[in-house]
């Protein structure tokens, strides 16, 4: 098995990633998308010195233009953005749908799409979600072949970037019933195409997500990824893969709630003294800490295998998904009980955390979700 | 020096030889081997095994050649550990002089306690408990009373101990006692050693909630101690026995381990293995609200032994146990706590009985799980209780400060 422990080069990339976000993509950052009603909900000129630092191709093989960092670059990155909640493309367009092509895609979409992703000249989004609950097998958009390829008609909620994204992959069934896994397939869809509408949305986090309906949309037989109705297969992979991508940003959120709140204990001070040294306050600190440490460990794990042995893939993403989901609600509702007043002031940053967390919470499954999960992959 | 990967054929090659049979099966509670001048071996085999390991010093593997011990490095020791794992071999020695005295002694005592005790410890030849708790000193450890007076070459001791593991059992005890009665508490303590069979001693059992008596109550009246058996410096005791208590919690974390699930089937002693069983389940366990708790359960052990996995990874950059051994002791605590109520949850009144009956209306296996959940509430109380850990925790590893008043006086 890999390390759990980062080597020399991994704490240098976070160290500098680290810095980067400190001075150029704070949570300010994210205040401001939100107050001047940034039209596409992440700053395009930030991302462009991120794609400069290598972020959008930390995972992509050298020979498609990326770096081949790993995964565990990618981790790196996630959770230091996910310390920030700067908004950026990094979930849609390298977590999903980089890993989707690498997973899934023929050599000639590989060669089309992968360096451009690592160039930072292209968007993805991925289009799976069709209810208000993390379902992968629940798919209902329809895939029609023809002579021309395929007509897709259906409707994907809660799209990740789907309104600023250039292509989509959709998630659509050319063959079976509702909850089938077989007959299901993916395709590559120019978001521009007619018979394609956004709608954004405004959610709680304000991050980007849209409605996209698909009406008659015809696109042509080269754009399916992998083979017709065999793209649960590929789904399955990128979705375990973003799940993990997910619980490291989690990590983030919770460890950057965790350290301002132990700040603030040390600091304000009430009937003459810190509220640190309340033993009520230091003892939920210390539960904190030590479920911190396993939310840590349960991450690192995961990432350690998807760059390493990958066999045990499918539980370790549903163990930190899990795990997180659990730890990230505890941690963002103490982060602002135990700021008191203060934490309830949209002036005052927790709020940002706490309203990322529900949402990175509930994408791709939460607790419920995968604790479900956990059992039956170990036949329960 | 021979490279790592000929002392693991070197060590296997060994192991195939001399770790007999009927010592790579999974032990019973009454066949692990205490050591002692009463030691019993259930099994002639664990006499054996016990003499072969010993003789190599791989009881301890770590410690100093010097002194009886394998002096291997940590490579070497996580190879060894590997191996015996391989061929499931059975701890061949359990013993607080391993676990707990044996590393501060290395670290404080002089050479000639080191060479009087540790070989005895390597070899199981003296059996050890620990004299810490007493009556009225239990989570403040460090108000105890238990006084040793000098007069001559010897401390004269008096006082009363509480919560002694095995102490009726043991042949020496490491003991907490108070040298100066005028200094702040922590100031004042005093690290000792001394024969449980010196005049003076005695031991009463204590029964506990499961009906099993791990502990005992320790008098002193008038016990002379020789001078030259105190360790490290006079008043400095409670620096030691800080120390000790971290090897202790590193120890006791232990317990939340035993709960891995290699096939990722359920088999029948697992959480969901004894719940389908009495519910009478093939393929998924019947009760929804159960199963989320004991994935949940699951989800968190596969974490917590994550973490002890890296918590070793991250102590080879350092040296020794460090706080975090608070965090891990009552984590793992807690866990083993979760466990048991969920295996009571899983049984329903099959994990209620007390004994059995002329009809044997409870297996030996439920007997046992309903006694060892009655146990493991000791857990979190014994080696410091959670609340303590929780104190160590904010004070020592968040760096939150102390109360200011009140309790504080006293020292």
């Amino acid at each position: 098995m890999m390390s759990m422990v980062f080597n020399e080069d991994q704490r240098i990339l976070q160290d500098s990633v680290r810095a980067f976000c400190h001075e150029n993509a704070p949570v300010s950052e994210l205040r401001r998308v939100r107050d001047e009603k940034d039209e596409d909900g992440f700053s395009r000129s930030l991302w462009q010195q991120m794609v400069a630092l290598g972020w959008a191709g930390m995972t992509i093989p050298e020979e498609y233009g990326g770096f081949g960092f790993g995964y565990t670059g990618l981790e790196i990155v996630l959770e230091e953005t996910g310390r920030t909640l700067v908004p950026t493309p990094l979930v849609s367009t390298v977590l999903f749908c980089a890993t989707a092509l690498h997973l899934g895609g023929s050599e000639a979409q590989k060669l089309s799409l992968l360096p451009k992703i690592a160039a930072g000249e292209v968007l993805l989004a991925l289009a799976h979600e069709e209810s208000a609950l993390h379902n992968p097998v629940r798919v209902e958009t329809q895939a029609v072949a023809n002579t021309d390829g395929f007509t897709l008609n259906g409707k994907k909620c809660f799209v990740l970037d789907g309104h600023v994204a250039d292509q989509l992959i959709v998630v659509a069934r050319n063959s079976g019933e509702q909850e089938d896994t077989d007959g299901i397939s993916l395709f590559l869809v120019d978001r521009q195409a007619p018979g394609v509408e956004v709608q954004r949305l405004n959610v709680v986090d304000s991050r980007n997500a849209a409605n996209i309906g698909f009406a008659n949309v015809q696109v042509p037989a080269d754009a399916l990824i992998g083979e017709l109705g065999d793209g649960y297969s590929i789904l399955e992979k990128v979705l375990d893969v973003a799940r993990i991508g997910l619980a490291a940003e989690m990590l983030g959120n919770a460890q950057e709630i965790f350290d301002r709140v132990i700040e603030y204990l040390k600091q304000r001070e009430q009937f003459g003294i810190p509220i640190g040294a309340f033993q009520g306050l230091q003892h939920r600190a210390a539960h904190m800490y030590s479920e911190l440490e396993l939310c840590r460990s349960a991450v690192r794990r995961a990432f350690s295998e998807l760059d390493g042995a990958q066999e045990e893939i499918p539980v370790l993403a549903s163990i930190a998904k899990a795990k997180l989901a659990e730890v990230l609600e505890d941690i963002s509702n103490e982060g602002v009980q135990m700021h008191g007043g203060i934490g309830m002031t949209d002036e005052f940053d927790i709020g940002f955390f706490l309203k990322r967390a529900r949402v990175v919470q509930a994408l791709l499954g939460d607790a419920n979700f995968h604790r479900d999960r956990y059992a039956s992959l170990n036949g329960f | 020096m021979q490279t790592l990967a000929a002392f693991r054929q070197s060590t296997r090659a060994w192991l195939e030889e001399n770790c007999p049979a009927s010592m790579r099966t999974a032990m019973e509670e009454d066949e692990v081997v205490w050591g002692g001048r009463q030691a019993e071996f259930k099994n002639p085999d664990s006499k054996l095994w016990l003499e072969r390991m010993a003789a190599k010093g791989w009881t301890t593997p770590t410690w100093p050649k010097e002194y009886g011990g394998g002096g291997l490095s940590k490579e070497e020791n996580i190879v060894l550990l590997q191996e015996l794992q391989r061929i499931n071999a059975r701890q061949a020695l359990n013993s607080f002089g391993i676990s707990m005295l044996g590393p501060v002694l290395l670290e404080y005592g002089t050479a000639e306690q080191k060479a009087e005790h540790i070989p005895k410890i390597v070899r199981g030849e003296i059996r050890w408990c620990q004299g810490y708790s007493e009556p009225g000193s239990g989570s403040d450890l460090a108000s105890l009373s238990t006084k040793a007076v000098l007069d001559g070459d010897d401390y004269v001791l008096n006082g009363a101990k509480v919560w002694t593991s095995y102490a009726d059992k043991a042949d020496w005890i490491f003991c907490l006692v108070r040298t100066d009665f005028e200094a702040a508490k922590h100031s004042g303590i005093s690290f000792i050693l001394f024969d449980m069979q010196s005049p003076g001693v005695t031991t009463r059992p204590i029964q506990l909630i499961s009906g099993a008596s791990p502990f005992c109550e320790t008098f002193f009246e008038d016990v002379r101690v020789p001078a030259k058996q105190l360790v490290g410096k006079l008043n400095d005791g409670w620096t030691i026995a800080k120390r000790l208590l971290q090897h202790e919690r590193t120890m006791i974390s232990g317990f939340g381990l035993s709960t891995s699930n290699a096939g990722r089937k359920p088999d029948s002693a697992s959480l969901e293995g004894v719940a389908m069983r009495i519910r009478g389940d093939s393929n998924k366990l019947s009760d929804a609200v159960l199963r989320n708790e004991i994935a949940r359960h699951k989800i968190d052990s596969e974490a917590f032994a994550f973490t002890s996995q890296r918590s070793m990874e991250e102590a080879k950059q350092s040296k020794g146990p460090n706080a975090t051994s608070s965090m891990l002791k009552n984590y793992g605590c807690e866990l083993n706590k979760r466990r048991y109520e969920l295996l009571l949850k899983g049984l329903g009144t099959q994990g209620l009985g007390w004994s059995s009956s002329d009809y044997s209306d409870f297996s030996a296996l439920e007997l046992k799980t309903t006694r060892e959940w009655l146990r493991s509430k000791g857990n979190s109380i014994e080696g410091g209780t959670a609340e303590i850990q929780l104190n160590v925790i904010a004070k020592r590893v968040l760096g939150l400060p102390d109360m200011p008043t009140l309790i504080k006086k006293g020292g």
